[in-house]
């Protein structure tokens, strides 16, 4: 039995695409198959090590120049840069697809946005060591990381003086949803979270019991002298959290149109398996409606699955990786830079007017060493940097200095397959006759090879 | 790059010419020039601007209690009325001021401010209250709004290469314009000039694929309309030759051109000053006054300034007492300065920043935010502005 339409779905989904030799070699797998060895390639996890300081603890002296203080401005762009490029590479290299795959997911899900940079690895490696794993240890871990704590103010909620904001993005962001809690809701699990800080000077979650608001708190419709993991406990027994999560994840691996069978049958097996990750997914990538016609070749990619996409599929290698920064400013969606609390909203709302064409002509400017005109617009958090700069603007790389390795991209492909075949790999939508022609007319196969990837249709997975 | 291989004169010669019909009004309508046509232009100045050391209080003695080494001298301050001056790094809009084409609006804000860059950016650009997410602008929602009746394509621009969200709506969303002509050159190459002229109306439905497509189809109109609109005109005011006059230069053409435009976007950076402020935000506030400057005075003379009105805003305003660094920190509420020929209450709008009753070392906001939308929603972009603002406000009288 032949399974390519279903492998190739399953590794645009579950990865970044798949590669042609891969493809050719899987095409007779089970799906079974297919999702087991998915699983096996993500197995092994690797965290982000890249930055080891956190420059809130570098102390400047009292007598400290301007001089000095503008080098720490530039050392956190750096870190900045260093953290991004660390994991676009890991993205474009690792064979865990799966568990990056599903990082990026939880990275949206938790969204953070602190100029802390070390802070933020952190998060990110909790993100991924608990990617396959299990919900409500992850959720713990992330509330206690310093950069959730940083984020969401909870180093500011103190018994007497609650600080509603962690509280209150725990059920609307990360759990429950909207309309599912009360604001009473709101106040008391505040209360309960109070004391959850992070020590300053080390940097590591250091409860402090003096700030802790031990008395009685009536939350969901309980009541007692509850604590912060008294309280997930609680979201987390109210199912409405796992209808909540398979509702998100429905919309980023199957169908941004939420079908509420399918996302009901995702919540039991969820539920069930106390929240353990990977049973849902399995659900998900053996379900029969997940491959069918109308959950395939339909989502928008994100600027960063556009991008590792691409990198995947042409080897491609960059001299200053710094370039993929200025692409995903471009393209709108910076790692590490979610628009806020609520994450990127994604879908259509990735592409606009100027978005679709840098989309479109990117390709041809990576894979062909041609010249950038266009830049992003530096975001909020650049400022900093900015200001400290004497010419307050961005550096612009120009030219792109990458290197796609065509050879071995093209020696995978067998001799005489028709261009149009090689537009239906590599394009997930069914194609239409515009298309086809298109590639089919073109004078040789690398022009075809650029022209399949410059068009509407690969922006879709 | 090598695009030329791409070019199928066949194809282009084979009478394939099907440009969707519902293209058709829009370029149909650039030979129509209105008049009497109002445009709005916003002005983002991003980083938080210092309110306090652009319109400054000279007149009272906290100001200079606060900011001992980075306080303007009185001797330097452009003097508006006895209690407000200009920095003298806007000595240029001195003049645009004594002519009665400027307000200022002290003290704007908003409930239970955010002091980090991207929040209260965020904030002011969906005009949503401080602890709601909104996943579209609040130009974007106008845009939507008027779009129901789909009448007048109303466009939105932006002078950037990338868009704003605050441009961004549901339905429809502005167009970032940099360079005209850089926009229709990428758009007319062959590859992509071809999947427009083949693909037709097919596709064009409400699926991703669908949307793609009509983006596409769209940008590919749209380029040719600016291209060929604002190439009519040409620019004979003068302008400061740097990035940020250059913008408003190309807004100039375009508004002077007659592009069916209302309102456009501009943004300037560079303004957050921790350190060593003077020079730093004096630099970004001669840039933008020395343009502002130009763009005013180039629209009186070509007869536009009555039917402009500019909005100069910033994320926030900065902390009242200055750091240890001769810089400010992040604050709250701060100054809108609003230019153009038709201004109701010109001047000073409303009292100086009060800064006794101060929120946590901040200033208190007086007048919200979106009080100031509400107004150039209602009276000069003729839309409800609880359609765009999902509450009423009762608005302002500057306009």
């Amino acid at each position: 039995m032949n399974n390519y339409r279903q492998i190739k779905h399953l590794f645009a989904r579950a990865g970044f695409g798949i590669r042609y030799e891969d493809l050719l070699d899987h095409e007779n797998w089970s799906v079974k198959k297919a999702v087991r060895r998915l699983f096996r390639a993500s197995e092994k996890v690797e965290q982000i090590t890249i930055l080891t300081e956190s420059l809130d603890m570098r102390q400047l002296p009292k007598n400290a120049t301007d001089e000095d203080k503008k080098k720490l401005a530039q050392d956190r762009n750096q870190q900045m840069k260093d953290l991004n490029n660390a994991w676009t590479k890991q993205l474009t290299e690792t064979e865990a697809q799966l568990r990056e795959k599903m990082t990026l997911f939880w990275h949206n899900h938790f969204a953070c946005n602190i100029g802390n940079e070390f802070y933020q690895q952190a998060l990110n490696n909790i993100e991924r060591v608990n990617a396959l794993g299990n919900f409500k240890t992850m959720l713990l871990q992330v509330s206690q990381t310093p950069a959730m704590l940083q984020f969401l103010n909870n180093q500011q909620n103190r018994k007497g003086h609650p600080n509603e904001n962690f509280a209150r993005e725990l059920m609307e962001l990360f759990t429950l949803g909207r309309g599912n809690y009360t604001e009473q809701d709101v106040k008391e699990s505040a209360r309960a979270f109070t004391g959850w800080a992070f020590d300053g000077k080390t940097g590591a979650y250091a409860f402090n019991a003096k700030a802790h608001d031990d008395g009685i708190k009536t939350f969901l419709g309980k009541t007692g002298a509850f604590t912060g993991e008294d309280i997930i406990d609680i979201i987390l027994a109210n199912k409405q959290t796992a209808i909540f999560i398979s509702t998100k994840l429905y919309r980023y691996l199957v169908n941004e149109t939420p079908d509420l069978e399918h996302i009901n049958q995702m919540a039991d097996v969820f539920y069930n398996a106390n929240y353990e990750i990977k049973p849902l997914l399995e659900h998900v990538f053996l379900a029969d409606w997940f491959y069918e016609d109308k959950n395939i070749g339909n989502l928008i990619k994100s600027p960063i699955e556009f991008l590792t996409g691409l990198n995947r599929q042409f080897y491609i290698a960059y001299q200053n990786p710094d370039v993929l920064i200025q692409f995903q400013r471009t393209l709108g969606q910076v790692l590490f830079r979610p628009p806020n609390v609520a994450g990127w909203p994604g879908g259509k709302r990735w592409i606009d007017s100027s978005s679709l064409m840098y989309r479109m002509k990117m390709p041809s400017t990576i894979l062909n060493a041609g010249y950038i005109d266009f830049t992003g617009k530096a975001g909020p958090e650049d400022e900093a940097y900015l200001a400290a700069l004497k010419k307050q603007e961005l550096n612009v790389i120009k030219k792109v200095q990458a290197q796609p390795d065509w050879d071995k991209f093209l020696k995978q492909i067998p001799d005489g397959t028709p261009k149009t075949e090689i537009a239906q790999f590599m394009l997930e939508p069914t194609l239409d006759k515009v298309v086809t022609d298109e590639v089919a007319l073109s004078p040789d196969m690398k022009t075809s090879i650029i022209q399949i990837v410059s068009t509407p249709e690969y922006q879709l997975c | 790059m090598e695009r030329r291989d791409f070019l199928k004169k066949t194809a282009l010669m084979s009478g394939a010419f099907m440009i969707p019909t519902f293209l058709k009004p829009l370029e149909a309508l650039a030979q129509n020039n209105l008049t009497g046509y109002k445009n709005l232009v916003i002005i983002q100045l991003s980083g938080g601007n210092d309110g306090l050391n652009t319109i400054i209080p000279f007149g009272n003695d906290i100001y200079y209690q606060k900011r001992k080494t980075i306080a303007i001298n009185q001797p330097d301050i452009i003097k508006l009325n006895d209690m407000q001056g200009l920095n003298p790094n806007l000595s240029a809009l001195k003049e645009i001021y004594d002519q009665g084409w400027m307000s200022i609006i002290n003290s704007v804000g908003y409930p239970n401010p955010d002091r980090s860059h991207f929040r209260s950016m965020d904030i002011w650009q969906t005009a949503s209250d401080s602890n709601q997410f909104l996943t579209t602008g609040w130009i974007g929602r106008y845009l939507d709004a008027n779009c129901q009746n789909c009448k007048t394509p109303y466009m939105a621009l932006e002078v950037d290469d990338t868009l704003s969200l605050a441009v961004k709506g549901e339905k429809l969303k502005g167009i970032a314009v940099q360079d005209p002509n850089k926009l229709y050159q990428i758009t007319r190459e062959p590859f992509f000039k071809d999947l427009v002229h083949e693909h037709g109306d097919t596709n064009l439905n409400e699926d991703n694929l669908g949307y793609l497509y009509k983006t596409m189809i769209e940008t590919y109109s749209s380029a040719e309309y600016i291209q060929k609109t604002s190439q009519t005109y040409n620019v004979t005011g003068m302008y400061p030759s740097t990035p940020f006059g250059n913008q408003l230069k190309t807004v100039s053409k375009f508004i002077n051109s007659g592009l069916q435009t209302r309102v456009y976007y501009v943004s300037l950076s560079g303004f957050d000053t921790h350190v060593g402020q003077q020079n730093q935000q004096g630099r970004q506030l001669k840039i933008y006054g020395d343009a502002v400057a130009a763009f005013v005075k180039d629209l009186k003379q070509t007869d536009k300034l009555d039917d402009t009105l500019i909005m100069t805003f910033s994320e926030f305003g900065r902390r009242v007492e200055q750091n240890a660094s001769n810089g400010t920190d992040h604050g709250t509420a701060n100054n809108v300065l609003l230019f153009g020929g038709k201004l109701k209450n010109a001047g000073i709008y409303n009292n100086a920043p009060d800064l006794t009753q101060l929120d946590h070392g901040d200033l208190k906001y007086e007048i919200d935010f979106r009080e100031i939308y509400a107004t150039l929603l209602d009276k000069w972009l003729n839309v409800d502005n609880s359609l765009v603002l999902n509450k009423n406000f009762s608005g302002l009288n500057f306009v």
